[in-house]
């Protein structure tokens, strides 16, 4: 965990709300696995104050991807980085996905929630692990870095709610009807709360040990200020409170408390 | 890990800068001492080593006026990854309860313009894991280790003082009657004037501890609430704590935070907090630690011209681990820039 000034290589609208940010931070690329998330100061002075936290896409050669969605003016102010331009950042943050690997993993995608788990399927096929890469969005225009995900060496299924590409629905449906033909290892979410919920009953229907990728508004990233926390429960069932930032991202999908 | 500290002086081109633009907001104010301004070549990494930071708040010494505002801090092992807290002025863990607290359902946060709102209720693992797993690790650093306290009752409050004035390693209590966001006691405690001082005494008769007392600014006139407090016995006063908000997503037509309403801190605060400090410092004869939108260290030092012993810096902390030193370098660059021996000598020293 560091806190440095990265240089940005690239800034690439791949649509027209969606950026891809390259950035030079080896001292964060090296250690940062998936599901892991950096913490960028998002313009020069005290407002916007806080900094925004964004899951890293992908990793290697001294770089850091990032795929976010531009949505108020810390995402706009970020978007309009050039290259060589520096951002400050902390990272990397949180604790990532577990990693096996010569398993049969499910990744499955909603929306945004696509973003750490390309670094993850990336990861998962370096340890020879068979992955089956679920990706559902509104429609066809939702849906991004289609090329990239095949490049992995993935099986790439595809839901939109209006049918414009792919099966036509939810992406946990779909999930579903492959959770039924193959034997998962193990799956792993990020999208929207209400997927993640469906992904989780799903997952424990079927016995397949599942993790889901949470987002919560954050102020420090780094556990101080306890205000990124959401509902887990304890292994006699009991609810508690726990920090997005340092005791996840990344739960167990069995132990977050789905109705809040 | 790096640290993110800078060092003052291991870039003498960005220092001297610093110190120019250091040196013009409050060219001119007069403070004491500022007659005699025998610059000091900024270019020597020595210059101003005999510069004094201490401050006195009653019994209770601090090397230097900085600590971090209690709630922004943890339990400080948060910040250990980018700080050094052994320099910090004081330590300031998040508020102890006797039981643990849950704290409040999210979203607990809402950034807002310049500023933070939130709900986090207080949540902490309680007295007994404060004890046996945070303080020692508390104890390994050399500033004077400050624990916030709230009790749902008077007799709580008299309790938790009790048993932590009996271990070992804290300097000092923050006695917590300004906390927006809980049901019971906190806030409460704190508006109305006879029961701060009937929380304050019930700290006092149990404990030798100094006891500080936080303010909240929720108030028509916090100067009635700190003479009260001071009359009670309080050994110095900590101010502001947040200020009651709320914020409303247009959206969805509820309300931003799942409390409803939350606290408001940050810069946007620090107007507020700076007439806050500066009346009750002139109403009370007990130390102010002033807090309430420190960012910079110029925000700091306008808080010290306005009457503040020592300061906090909270919420800036959130965004920039590495601010309270940078606040504290810049303390210390002001008082070489200005010719200035003693930190004290800008206490309360704003020319009306």
């Amino acid at each position: 965990m560091q806190k440095l000034e990265a240089e940005v290589v690239a800034s690439i609208r791949i649509g027209p709300d969606i950026c891809l940010l390259r950035l030079k931070a080896p001292a964060i690329a090296a250690t940062a696995r998936p599901g892991q998330f950096v913490h960028l100061r998002c313009g020069e002075g005290l407002d916007p104050l806080l900094r925004r936290p964004l899951s890293i896409h992908d990793s290697g050669d001294g770089e850091l991807t990032l795929f976010y969605q531009v949505k108020g003016r810390g995402t706009a102010w970020l978007s309009r980085q050039h290259p060589g331009s520096k951002v400050d950042l902390l990272g990397p943050l949180g604790r990532g996905f577990t990693l096996v690997s010569g398993r049969r993993l499910a990744l499955v995608a909603g929306g945004l929630g696509m973003a750490p788990l390309f670094f993850l399927a990336r990861r998962a096929r370096e340890l020879g692990n068979k992955v089956d890469f679920f990706y559902g969005a509104r429609d066809r225009q939702g849906l991004h870095r289609l090329e990239a995900l095949e490049g992995l060496g993935i099986r790439l299924f595809i839901a939109t709610d209006d049918g414009s590409a792919g099966f036509r629905g939810p992406v946990t449906a779909l999930w579903e009807k492959q959770l039924k033909a193959n034997s998962y290892d193990r799956a792993y979410a990020c999208g929207p709360r209400p997927a993640l919920a469906a992904f989780a009953s799903l997952a424990a229907a079927a016995a397949v040990t599942a993790e889901v990728s949470l987002e919560e508004r954050m102020a420090c990233g780094f556990g101080a200020c306890r205000g990124c926390v959401t509902a887990l429960r304890d292994s006699r069932g009991e609810k508690y409170y726990e920090n997005v930032c340092t005791g996840g991202p990344v739960f167990d999908a069995a132990a977050v408390c789905w109705e809040g | 890990m790096e640290q993110v500290e800078k060092k003052p002086g291991a870039n003498p081109k960005n220092r001297r800068e610093k110190l120019e633009f250091r040196g013009k907001g409050l060219a001119g104010t007069g403070c004491a001492g500022s007659g005699s301004k025998s610059r000091l070549n900024p270019q020597d990494p020595e210059a101003g080593a005999g510069v004094n930071l201490g401050v006195r708040l009653g019994d209770l010494t601090l090397p230097n006026p900085v600590m971090p505002a209690s709630g922004t801090f943890g339990f400080g092992e948060e910040y250990a990854p980018f700080i050094d807290l052994n320099r910090l002025g004081a330590l300031v863990v998040k508020t102890i309860t006797l039981e643990p607290t849950p704290g409040n359902p999210p979203p607990r946060l809402m950034e807002t313009p310049g500023g933070l709102l939130n709900s986090i209720g207080l949540q902490n693992p309680g007295l007994e894991v404060f004890l046996r797993e945070k303080l020692p690790y508390l104890r390994r650093f050399t500033p004077p280790l400050i624990v916030n306290i709230a009790g749902r009752t008077v007799e709580e409050y008299g309790e938790l003082a009790a048993r932590l004035g009996a271990a070992e390693g804290i300097a000092a209590l923050e006695v917590n009657i300004s906390c927006p966001n809980v049901r019971e006691g906190g806030i409460v405690f704190g508006t109305v004037p006879e029961m701060a001082a009937r929380v304050t005494a019930a700290v006092k008769g149990q404990t030798r501890l100094p006891v500080i007392v936080k303010l909240t600014p929720n108030v028509t006139d916090i100067t009635v609430v700190a003479r009260a407090v001071e009359d009670a016995g309080a050994d110095a006063l900590s101010l502001i704590n947040t200020l009651q908000g709320m914020a409303i997503d247009l959206e969805t037509r509820r309300p931003a935070l799942a409390n409803i309403v939350g606290g408001l801190s940050g810069p946007a605060v620090k107007p507020v907090a700076l007439y806050a400090v500066w009346r009750v410092a002139r109403a009370v004869k007990i130390p102010v630690i002033g807090m309430g939108g420190i960012v910079t260290a110029r925000d700091a030092l306008e808080f010290l011209l306005a009457g503040a012993r020592a300061v906090a810096v909270g919420t800036a902390g959130l965004v920039n681990p590495g601010a309270i030193i940078e606040v504290i370098d810049g303390i210390k660059t002001y008082l070489q820039e200005q010719g200035l021996q003693d930190v004290n000598e800008l206490v309360g020293a704003l020319q009306i």
